[in-house]
């Protein structure tokens, strides 16, 4: 009730603020403020509160450390990723330089966590302190270091409940969820690419029973059948558990796939009616340089644009099926099956801020991926169909 | 009008097809598990006999055909099965609870799913149509700029990242809301809202920016068009263009993308009820996957695709309904 009226109480103040700005703006004669609306008078006084609100919180309030580190890991990033612009702008090749130029920060922070993640992921063995399986003798220890608070500074993020460190099974969990799907999109495009190319060029009865078989597959939503079939595939894996995660790799890429089929098709079907493909047939080639030299080349960019999202939604799959506990298995490091075995440790949150953090930071090193291979694809979209008109 | 029933039953029939082959699916894959419903059931103490009996009982001996058919009468008539967790229970114990049924364990958890998804829908869609609006008003403004920005980061993120930073904000660091959604069917109202709130929250966070960002798009796709030019040109204010001019016509796309995020709500139900023991039809589905408990899980799996058939169904139809150009195809 109290959460209410104060909300309800500071609308009402920003409404006043907006106004007295508004009247006070046209009192200088500066035809932005006789135009401006009410709605954006108050836009720019709810700006400002939330400024003054954010530096408060900052500077003054000594609970807030969540809500510093969040700041801090925002500037970071983004200085990190106007740097990495202005690096791009001066070296390499003058195509680079150009693509650069044109690049929105947005755009460099996705491809600069892209490469973080990708080096991360690649060298994990060498970064990382120990190894994902080693167990040690001191289960629990605390994260931060400072042996009076129950630390170790061999273990900066402390070790979990059976004494593996905690850091090394982050950075472990690079190589192990982006690898996986990694490979599962690939798969996944490989199946679904190729039938759909195949289903574009040859049509007739072939395009119609996997057209139809997707339709079915895709009226079952994809967690839910995920789910059912990682049942089927547990109950057949039985007690291995590498093989249940080559199972999750199948299914998932199996059901990504019939996604990935719809746009190869309507792709393709765009392509095949093309003049060239006509030349193409007459010259007397084969199916395979059809797909593989003619029409390939030509979807590239719609399928580049397709296999950044169909990551993000594979990774978000998986991550979501290891949360559930049904994805990849231990003793495999995992970012889903972290946030799961770590999540009641945010209830510390009031005594150990560190503690409380460490939920977040797996589930957090998924969602920077994912949010950054958002915002890569969407500059890439933006730019091709920027580049149509 | 005559066509239009046409259309609308064509619809119809098309989504009872698919519902009936998606339960084939299901059905078979379900029949591809190694060993079976009764050794399942028995578990360590499986003899020959028992075997045998089981079998009988439940009607396994008969070929997947009819077990099919009979599943499916059994399905029309709200009766999903039994449930492997109860019957195990109830053959250890020798005592019959009311709930060895899947229809009865699923009953009171639909409702609870239900109400989870009616709260969300009821805030999600009216704060998604407004800063949609607001958006399409001031397009590449610092506003529209950072109402992008933060939709996109929130339809990346997985559910349970939203939902444990929701937790940590505004149940753990200030305690205003509950974090464990447990519900009991003798719940006030109010009670029941609250403890709804926080996983309604989460979904709302999920659901909100692809519809905004939606909404956004399908006016700004109309801005061009020269009836629009019009309507400013004739010194109309730029709110009362969108709102009177722009909008009706971008309603058909609209709704089908609140109904299609309706539909993606069911999947994002599973993992959002998970984090916040939130006692729905979700948490059960996880909790028979990882049992195996394949009667609850099947019947589960049905209720899931049917509503999310029916939802895709009835964005279809509206998105018929509201657009008069498809409502008299020629």
């Amino acid at each position: 009730m109290i959460v209410l009226t104060g909300l309800a109480a500071t609308i009402a103040g920003l409404l006043l603020a907006a106004w007295v700005f508004r009247f006070f703006g046209r009192m200088s004669g500066r035809p932005a403020f006789r135009d401006m609306g009410m709605t954006s008078a108050f836009g720019w006084m709810l700006a400002v509160f939330l400024l003054f609100w954010a530096v408060r919180l900052y500077f003054f309030v000594d609970g807030a450390v969540f809500f510093r580190w969040a700041v801090q890991g925002f500037i970071l990033f983004a200085v990190m990723a106007f740097l990495f612009r202005l690096l791009g702008r001066y070296l390499g090749t003058a195509a680079t330089k150009r693509l650069f130029r044109a690049m929105p920060l947005t755009a460099s922070f996705g491809i600069l966590t892209i490469l973080l993640y990708a080096v991360v992921a690649i060298f994990a063995g060498s970064i990382a302190p120990h190894g994902q399986e080693e167990i040690f003798a001191r289960v629990n220890i605390l994260p931060g270091g400072n042996p009076e608070f129950g630390g170790d500074p061999a273990f900066p993020l402390g070790t979990d409940q059976i004494g593996r460190d905690l850091l090394s099974r982050l950075i472990f969990g690079a190589q192990n969820t982006v690898g996986i799907a990694f490979a599962t999109t690939l798969l996944a495009f490989l199946l679904g690419g190729t039938l759909g190319f195949l289903a574009a060029t040859l049509g007739g009865w072939l395009d119609q029973l996997l057209s139809r078989m997707v339709d079915v597959l895709m009226a079952i939503p994809s967690l839910i059948f995920a789910l059912l079939l990682m049942t089927i595939a547990s109950a057949w894996a039985g007690s291995e558990q590498g093989l249940l995660t080559l199972y999750m790799i199948f299914i998932i890429a199996l059901i990504d796939s019939t996604r990935v089929y719809r746009l190869a098709r309507a792709v393709g079907g765009n392509i095949v009616v093309m003049d060239y493909i006509e030349a193409a047939k007459l010259r007397g080639e084969g199916m395979g340089y059809l797909i593989f030299r003619e029409i390939l080349p030509n979807a590239m960019a719609p399928l580049l644009a397709e296999f950044g999202l169909r990551f993000c939604f594979v990774f978000l799959t998986i991550a979501s099926l290891s949360f559930l506990g049904v994805g990849i298995q231990p003793p495999l490091a995992d970012w889903g099956t972290m946030v799961r075995d770590l999540s009641q440790f945010i209830n510390f949150a009031a005594f150990s801020p560190l503690t409380a953090a460490l939920p977040l930071m797996a589930a957090g090193a998924i969602a920077l991926l994912t949010v950054a291979v958002s915002f890569t694809v969407d500059w890439m979209l933006h730019r091709s169909s920027g580049l149509k008109e | 009008m005559k066509s239009l029933t046409r259309i609308v039953l064509h619809r119809l029939f098309l989504g009872l097809l698919t519902l009936f082959v998606v339960s084939v699916v299901i059905f078979t894959a379900v029949n591809m598990l190694p060993g079976d419903f009764a050794q399942a059931i028995l578990g360590q103490g499986a003899t020959p006999e028992a075997v045998a009996s089981i079998r009988r009982d439940l009607g396994l001996d008969q070929p997947p055909v009819i077990r099919y058919f009979q599943w499916l009468a059994g399905v029309i008539q709200g009766d999903l099965g039994r449930s492997f967790a109860q019957a195990n229970f109830t053959s250890f114990t020798g005592t019959t609870s009311g709930q060895s049924s899947v229809m009865g364990q699923i009953a009171p958890r639909f409702a609870n799913t239900m109400f989870l998804a009616g709260v969300t829908a009821a805030i999600a869609v009216p704060v998604s149509l407004a800063l949609g609006i607001l958006a399409a008003l001031y397009r590449n403004s610092v506003f529209d700029r950072v109402v992008n920005i933060a939709t996109l980061s929130s339809i990346s993120s997985p559910e349970f990242f939203l939902a444990y930073i929701l937790i940590l904000f505004l149940a753990v660091l200030n305690p205003l809301l509950p974090s464990l959604s447990n519900i009991y069917s003798d719940m006030g109202l109010g009670e029941r809202l609250e403890r709804t709130l926080l996983p309604a929250l989460t979904l709302t966070l999920v659901v909100t920016a692809h519809m905004m960002r939606m909404t956004r798009a399908a006016i700004i796709n109309l801005l061009a068009s020269p009836y629009i030019e019009m309507a400013r040109l004739k010194g109309l204010s730029p709110m009362r263009v969108i709102l009177r001019h722009a909008l009706p016509n971008a309603l058909a796309p609209i709704i089908n993308v609140i109904a299609l995020n309706l539909a993606y709500l069911i999947t994002g139900v599973v993992v959002v009820e998970v984090v916040f023991v939130y006692p729905g039809i979700g948490q059960l589905f996880v909790d028979s996957v990882k049992n195996r408990d394949i009667p609850v899980v099947q019947a589960c799996c049905l209720i899931f695709a049917a509503a999310y058939i029916l939802l895709n169904l009835m964005a279809d139809l509206m998105s018929i309904l509201s657009n008069p150009r498809l409502r008299h195809p020629r």
